[in-house]
């Protein structure tokens, strides 16, 4: 297994930026930071190990019904994080709603298992699931950091703009509102593809 | 072997959902009871912020043990038929508010509950639950009202799946602390609490709508003066 197997996921292959794949819970569960890391380590799980899974299967899996087998792997991992999330971080659960149940229609999970775990053996299917998870994640908390940042002033809970800033307190600042909505994700995904771009000179079109 | 045939295909694909359900079924069974622990929590601090308590300039306090506020402060739960009365031997904590949303829709033997809760000030206010139908999936909330039998003390809210940022804000301390004061009657006689789009003023029967929600702040509207009906009769007294 060649260093690409994990690299690639994080930067020219990343599911978010370059693949644009996953973007609706990337917009949903970016307005704080720990939403974010939440959703991040669980699609990682789900992606590593529903890659695994089919991996150990692939050679067994009936080749019409494959997608349902995939669907059925995928699900029971959805469930066990979505039923673990419930018992153990009740707020995040509340937080994140019905965002966790659709890790299941996110095409990263269902595109790595087509497009990788069906032909490779379970290690190099794991750790693709694994660094595909990561990258879509960082791309995550890239934006949540900014989105709390700005449109709450904190950072995982904890104030990061000082109180006496605010005008409300007699100073000069105010929280960006349209930080905390929907369409200011897109924009900063944009920048962040933007930037992501012009780094990587391979990615542009002539 | 031949995995396409279809023999092999029908019976790989039962036995891996009977594997996959049996594994789900075993962790569900085996996380329920922490499960149905946050869920009662959940419910007991949603009626102790609905009485102002554990809030801190009307934000929820991150640190409270809402579970022993609410063993020293309420001091009866029971529950009322749909002609005021009181209805022996049911447990209002576990009352569904769903069935009896149902029931109230739909005609039936009601059980309403009412919680009884002693303030830091000796006075008690009196919790009433609401629950409805927002516009993507449940809505529900508590109101507590005072002695006299119509100032609201507070209120809170909750729902399963409004949009966040939208329908959503009724959960949020802003929209409930405008409930704080308002009041259930108008010269003399019951009026429910209004949800006023583009503004209550000092309507001391409304309150602001939310800007963007219609079908929520609406549907909040009709479920809170579906259940006030029943609790009018109990109140005051």
């Amino acid at each position: 297994m060649d260093k690409e197997t994990y690299l690639k996921p994080l930067f020219k292959g990343n599911p978010i930026t370059v693949l644009v794949l996953g973007i609706c819970s990337s917009l949903a569960v970016t307005v704080q930071l720990k939403g974010a890391l939440v959703m991040a380590l669980s699609v990682t799980l789900v992606t590593a190990f529903s890659s695994l899974f089919i991996s150990l299967l692939r050679n067994t899996i009936p080749n019409r019904v494959r997608i349902i087998v995939q669907l059925v792997v995928v699900a029971m991992f959805v469930i066990l994080i979505d039923q673990a999330l419930k018992a153990f971080s009740y707020d995040t659960s509340k937080m994140l709603s019905v965002y966790i149940g659709l890790i299941i229609t996110n095409c990263i999970i269902m595109g790595r298992i087509e497009a990788f775990a069906l032909g490779n053996k379970p290690w190099p299917s794991f750790v693709d699931g694994a660094f595909n998870g990561l990258g879509y994640g960082m791309i995550l908390i890239i934006v949540a950091f900014f989105r709390e940042l700005f449109g709450s002033g904190t950072l995982l809970g904890y104030q990061i703009i000082p109180q006496s800033w605010y005008i409300e307190n007699g100073g000069w600042y105010a929280n960006n509102g349209l930080m905390i909505l929907p369409p200011m994700a897109l924009i900063l995904l944009g920048c962040v593809v933007w930037v992501h771009r012009s780094i990587d000179k391979e990615l542009q079109e002539q | 072997m031949n995995t396409n045939s279809n023999t092999y295909t029908i019976i790989y694909t039962t036995v891996l959902v009977v594997v996959v359900a049996a594994i789900l079924a075993i962790i569900a069974s085996v996380l329920k009871p922490r499960q149905t622990a946050n869920v009662e929590l959940e419910q007991m601090k949603s009626i102790m912020l609905a009485a102002n308590i554990g809030e801190t300039n009307g934000q929820p306090d991150k640190k409270a043990d809402f579970k022993k506020l609410y063993d020293q402060h309420i001091t009866d739960a029971y529950a009322i038929d749909a002609n005021g009365n009181k209805v022996a031997g049911v447990d209002a904590f576990h009352v569904d508010l769903k069935s009896q949303y149902n029931a109230i829709k739909n005609g039936g033997e009601l059980t309403l509950p009412v919680y009884k809760c002693k303030l830091d000030d000796g006075n008690t206010v009196t919790i009433l639950p609401c629950y409805g139908a927002g516009l993507w999936g449940a809505i529900w909330g508590y109101l507590s009202v005072e002695e006299d039998g119509e100032t609201l003390h507070g209120a809170t809210f909750a729902h399963a799946s409004e949009t966040p940022g939208l329908g959503g804000e009724i959960a949020e301390p802003w929209f409930y602390n405008q409930f704080d004061g308002k009041s259930l009657k108008n010269s003399g006689a019951f009026s429910s609490i209004k949800i006023v789009k583009g503004g209550a003023g000092s309507d001391r029967n409304g309150v602001d709508a939310i800007s963007g929600a219609t079908i929520t702040s609406r549907s909040l509207q009709n479920t809170i003066e579906q259940w006030m009906n029943y609790y009018k009769l109990i109140l005051g007294e």
